[in-house]
């Protein structure tokens, strides 16, 4: 009998313990990023654009060089990503083209479900300028609340090594000029 | 005493190592995704097997012409590409991705069949989420699921598996995938036995 009580307590435990790898929530403005780490792109356009230095393999979030980031949780396998897909490049040229935005805002894209092929797929379907992080496990998407796609979230990055999540939303940004003054507000431009 | 700690042990590992069901889909679905959680990966016994010839079947597509695998017979490749049914996770975000590589089935000179045993209605209203599709969409609704149980990949609850077949330009099955119904077959497989036909 001792057993079998013991037994259902363990059974019970263990279901406790597992059910947080899926119930992460979705990101808030105003709450910290969560924590996750992104293998060091292979293209050195890459690597420049995000102003990556040292021989590491992976690199977090706050070792990008900006005042802010924002990331587009995408999958190549979503009709709403690839549709947007043209709107999120104006919004990288237009970062570009503005002086003060330029090398201060950036953009990165984690393909959730996705594998470096089905990625690259994507970027090279829409010549997206930017990099694009396979996550062919789903381990970021888990931890950003299983968000469906494509959802922007921007991250202030502070001096203190810590990141503030200013922006987190599903589905598109709107008009580009709009939003990237509030990216650029929120980035301290 | 040492039989329960073991016990505790494997129990614990065992719930541990539980796969966490993951998925995403597309905010083009808004909330009319119906969640299926997760289901026994594979439902059913195929009836085919790579060298044969793939039985001809005949189809209504949403298009609304009829659709048969012979009429490709000496002239294309075909990627039959069964998915269980329509407004489910996985399946929503499968085809939409092949929508966007046309250009790898052309390389090889294939055509892809999408293939449900929803009926045409459901299908119409389903696939105008994805976009223009560049491929047939074929219901084998009535006889329900005849074609998916002609080939084996028919589930005891009437849907299909999520099941590839590459079928070459003289008919014969050149590869089967009968995937995990819970999870979305890789790209890069699929244009690597494309690639092989040519």
């Amino acid at each position: 009998m001792k057993k079998y009580v013991l037994l259902s307590i363990v059974l019970a435990l263990s279901f406790v313990v597992a059910q947080p790898v899926s119930a992460a929530g979705q990101p808030k403005p105003g709450e910290k990023l969560f924590d996750f780490t992104l293998p060091v792109p292979a293209e050195r356009a890459d690597r420049n654009y995000l102003g990556l230095s040292g021989w590491g393999k992976t690199f977090k979030v706050a070792d990008i060089k900006a005042n802010l980031v924002l990331i587009e949780i995408l999958s190549m396998y979503c009709p709403f990503c690839q549709k947007e897909a043209p709107i999120v490049n104006q919004l990288y040229e237009a970062i570009e083209k503005d002086p003060a935005a330029k090398g201060k805002i950036k953009i990165i894209g984690i393909g959730a479900g996705n594998s470096v092929y089905e990625v690259d797929v994507f970027r090279k379907r829409y010549n997206v300028p930017f990099p694009v992080f396979p996550d062919p496990d789903y381990e970021i998407h888990k931890k950003c609340g299983e968000v469906r796609t494509p959802f922007f979230i921007a991250v202030k990055l502070n001096a203190n090594g810590t990141q503030d999540v200013t922006y987190a939303r599903l589905g598109g940004f709107g008009e580009i000029p709009a939003f990237l003054e509030a990216l650029k507000k929120s980035a301290g431009l | 005493m040492r039989k329960s700690v073991a016990l505790i042990i494997v129990v614990l590992i065992a719930a541990l190592s539980v796969p966490a069901w993951a998925q995403t889909h597309s905010e083009a679905y808004k909330d009319n995704i119906y969640s299926t959680g997760e289901l026994k990966p594979v439902d059913s016994v195929l009836k085919v097997k790579v060298g044969q010839q793939a039985p001809d079947f005949l189809l209504p597509s949403i298009a609304g012409q009829k659709v048969t695998l012979s009429q490709y017979r000496g002239k294309k490749n075909v990627v039959l590409s069964f998915v269980p049914a329509a407004w489910t996770p996985v399946c929503s975000d499968q085809w939409p991705g092949y929508n966007i590589v046309k250009d790898l089935f052309d390389k090889s000179d294939a055509v892809l069949l999408g293939i449900t045993v929803d009926n045409i209605p459901t299908l119409y209203a389903w696939t105008n989420q994805m976009g223009k599709l560049w491929f047939p969409v074929l219901s084998d609704f009535y006889p329900h699921g005849k074609v998916a149980e002609t080939y084996g990949v028919l589930r005891s609850d009437g849907t299909s598996e999520r099941a590839l077949f590459v079928i070459d330009k003289k008919g014969v099955i050149r590869y089967i995938d009968v995937h995990d119904i819970n999870k979305r077959p890789s790209l890069e497989v699929l244009v690597r036995e494309l690639e092989k036909l040519k």
